[in-house]
C-alpha cells in the first residue's frame, strides 16, 4: 500500500480525485438507506418533488445552464472579431466561417498523398492515437495489476518510472525513426510511450486500493487465483483503469498534433503545418477548433464508459 | 446446554500481538474457549478489547500469536468456507446482483458435488430465507443498508459453514431495522441448527440472540473477564422477553460487568 503510494505523487493526485467523489457520494448513499425504513425504495419521494416543478421553473432553469456558456462564446467571437480587425493577415470569424464551410462541404477528397481532405487528416490521425494506444493498453494495464500486485516489481519499476514520464514524448520521437525506419510508426511510437504511463500507475494505484473487505471475502471463500482476478480485482480495477485510460488518450491527441508536425504525411497535426506553409491562417484556425472538438468528444465518449462502470457510486 | 458434546472450536491459551512502531502492542492474553455444536456465542466488551480480532482469529484473517486455535480437529491456518464471515458492513462485490453474491459463495463450496440447478436453487432458497428472494435480481446498490445485511447473512448460511461468525453485523443499522433483522436472525437459527460467534456492542442483543455472552475485559491485553449463560428458553420473543425478569437479570448483569468492573477510564 504504502510503496504504490509513494510511487508518484501527481497522477496519484489525479486517480484520486474521482475516487474521491465516489467515497463522497456512498457515504450519502449509505446515509439516506440507512435512515430509511428497511424496505421502502428512495425513489418516489424524489419523483414527486421533481413533478411539482411549473413549465416556466423549466424553461429558467435550461436559460440558466444554457446562457452563460452562449455568453462566453459570444464575448470569444467578439474579441476575435476586434482583434482580427486590427491586425494585419490573422482572419476574423467571418472570414473563418466560410472557409470552414467550403472545408467541411468535401472533407474526404483526395489530390495526391499531401493533398486531402480535413476529414481524412483527422482520422488518420485517429487512427495513430488509436494504434499507439492500444499497444500502450496492451503493455501498460496487465504491467500496472502486476506493480499493484508485487511490491517487488513495484520497488524495481518506480524510480524508473519515475525518471521517464516527466520526459517529453517527443524526445522519444527520433529513436522511433531510428529503429522503425518510417515516419508514420515513428509518430505511432510517440503516442504509445505518452499513453502507457497514465496506464500503468493508474492501474497500479487501482490495484492496491481494492477494499480489504473485499480481498477478505475473497479469502474467507477460498476463491482461486482465477476466480479473485475476474470477480473481484479486474471489477474493482476497472474504474481506476479508465481513468488512466482517459488521461492518456487526453495526453495522445495532445502529442499527435506535435508529432505529425515531424514526421509529416497524413494527419491533423500535419494538415496545420502544411496550411502555414500555404499562409492560409484561416485553415489554421479551424484546424484549432476541430482538434478542440474532437478532444472533447473523445473525452465525452470516455466518461460515458466509465459512468456505467461505477457500480452507482457517482 | 449443549457442553457435552464435542467442541467445535478450541480456543487454548490464545495471545494475540501486533508490532507498532511504538513497541509490541498486546491486544489479547490468555484466551480459552469452547464453541459446542448449535450454540450461540456473542462476544461483548468495551471497543478495543480485541473482540473483533478474537472473531478474525476464528475465522482466520488473522493468526495467533501464542496458543492453539483449533477447529473441527484441526489447526486453524487460515480462513476457509467452513468459517463463514458476515461482515460489518455486508461487504457485497457492487458489481454483482444479490443473486450472483450469494451465488459465488455457493459455486465455491459445493460446485464440486452439484449441477448448476442445484447451485441455483440453494442460492434462492438462502435468499428466500432471509426474505430477499424479491430483490434477488438487484445491485447492493439498488437496495437499503438492512436489506445488504440480509443478502450478507444469507451469503454466509448457503454456506452451510460449521461456524458462522458475524462481526457487529447491524451495527451500522439503524434501532428498527436493527430489530427486524436480529428476529430474522433468530427465525434462521433455530431452522438450521447453526453454530454462530457473534460480536457485538448491544447489551440486548447479546441476551436476545445468545446461549452464552462472553464479556470481555479492557484492552490492551484484554482476556475474558465472565461469561454468562442465557437460560432462556428458544425461541424467544423480544416482546415477551421484555417483561420477563429473568431477561433484565442478565442484561443488568452484563450491564454490572461493563459499567463497574470494566468501566472505561477517562473514556
Amino acid at each position: 500500500m504504502t510503496a504504490a503510494a509513494s510511487m508518484n505523487p501527481a497522477p496519484l493526485a489525479e486517480a484520486a480525485s474521482p475516487t474521491v467523489k465516489n467515497v463522497s457520494a456512498v457515504a450519502t448513499e449509505i446515509t439516506k438507506t440507512d435512515a430509511m425504513n428497511d424496505t421502502t425504495p428512495a425513489t418516489p419521494a424524489a419523483a414527486v418533488a421533481t413533478a411539482r416543478y411549473s413549465a416556466g421553473e423549466i424553461i429558467t432553469s435550461v436559460l440558466k445552464k444554457v446562457l452563460p456558456p452562449v455568453v462566453g462564446f459570444a464575448l470569444l467571437i467578439g474579441i476575435w472579431a476586434i482583434v482580427a480587425s486590427r491586425t494585419q493577415g490573422f482572419p476574423g470569424p467571418v472570414e473563418v466561417w466560410h472557409a470552414a464551410v467550403e472545408i467541411f462541404s468535401d472533407p474526404f477528397y483526395r489530390n495526391g498523398p499531401n493533398d486531402q481532405g480535413i476529414g481524412w487528416n483527422i482520422l488518420s490521425s485517429l487512427q495513430r492515437v488509436g494504434i499507439g494506444f492500444g499497444f500502450a493498453a496492451l503493455v501498460g494495464i496487465p504491467m500496472g495489476f502486476a506493480i499493484g500486485r508485487f511490491d517487488f516489481l513495484n520497488r524495481a519499476l518506480d524510480p524508473i518510472i519515475s525518471l521517464l514520464r516527466p520526459v517529453s514524448p517527443l524526445a522519444w520521437l527520433p529513436i522511433g525513426l531510428l529503429v522503425f525506419k518510417k515516419a508514420d510508426p515513428a509518430a505511432t511510437w510517440t503516442i504509445f510511450i505518452c499513453s502507457i504511463w497514465p496506464m500503468i500507475i493508474n492501474t497500479a494505484v487501482g490495484v492496491t486500493r481494492v477494499p480489504q473487505d473485499y480481498m477478505n471475502v475473497a479469502r474467507v471463500l477460498n476463491l482461486s487465483e482465477f476466480k479473485i482476478i475476474t470477480k473481484i480485482l479486474f471489477p474493482a480495477v476497472l474504474p481506476y483503469m479508465l481513468t488512466g485510460i482517459r488521461l492518456s488518450i487526453g495526453t495522445a491527441w495532445l502529442v499527435i498534433v506535435a508529432a505529425e508536425m515531424l514526421t509529416g504525411g497524413v494527419g491533423i497535426g500535419f494538415w496545420v503545418w502544411d496550411e502555414w506553409n500555404n499562409l492560409k491562417v484561416e485553415h489554421i484556425v479551424i484546424a484549432i477548433f476541430v482538434i478542440g472538438i474532437v478532444g472533447l468528444l473523445l473525452e465525452q465518449m470516455l466518461l460515458l464508459i466509465a459512468k456505467k462502470f461505477s457500480y452507482g457510486n457517482t | 446446554m449443549t457442553n457435552t458434546s464435542k467442541p467445535i472450536v478450541k480456543v487454548e491459551d490464545v495471545g494475540m500481538s501486533f508490532d507498532t512502531k511504538s513497541g509490541k502492542f498486546i491486544a489479547l492474553r490468555d484466551i480459552n474457549l469452547n464453541i459446542h455444536e448449535g450454540e450461540v456465542i456473542t462476544l461483548i466488551g468495551h471497543s478495543g478489547c480485541g473482540k473483533s480480532t478474537l472473531l478474525n482469529l476464528i475465522a482466520g484473517l488473522t493468526l495467533p500469536s501464542s496458543g492453539v486455535m483449533i477447529c473441527n480437529g484441526r489447526e486453524i491456518s487460515g480462513p476457509g468456507p467452513e468459517r463463514a464471515v458476515v461482515f460489518q458492513n455486508h461487504s457485497l462485490l457492487p458489481w454483482l446482483t444479490c443473486f450472483d453474491n450469494v451465488m459465488l459463495a455457493v459455486e465455491r463450496v459445493f460446485a464440486q458435488k452439484e449441477g448448476r440447478d442445484k447451485l441455483k436453487a440453494r442460492t434462492k432458497a438462502a435468499l428466500e430465507m432471509v426474505h430477499m428472494d424479491h430483490a434477488m435480481h438487484k445491485y447492493p446498490h439498488e437496495i437499503s443498508g438492512g436489506m445488504k445485511q440480509r443478502v450478507g447473512i444469507a451469503r454466509a448460511f448457503a454456506m452451510e459453514p460449521k461456524i458462522l461468525l458475524m462481526d457487529e453485523p447491524f451495527g451500522a443499522l439503524d434501532a428498527l431495522t436493527r430489530a427486524s433483522l436480529q428476529d430474522e436472525l433468530i427465525g434462521v437459527m433455530a431452522k438450521t441448527g447453526a453454530t454462530v460467534v457473534m460480536v457485538t456492542h448491544d447489551v440486548d442483543e447479546a441476551v436476545l440472540l445468545s446461549d452464552r455472552v462472553v464479556m470481555m475485559t479492557n484492552g490492551p491485553a484484554a482476556t475474558i473477564g465472565e461469561i454468562l449463560e442465557v437460560k432462556l428458553e428458544k425461541p424467544r420473543n423480544r416482546l415477551q422477553l421484555a417483561h420477563d425478569p429473568r431477561f433484565a437479570a442478565y442484561r443488568a448483569s452484563i450491564l454490572e460487568f461493563l459499567y463497574q468492573k470494566q468501566l472505561k477510564k477517562a473514556a
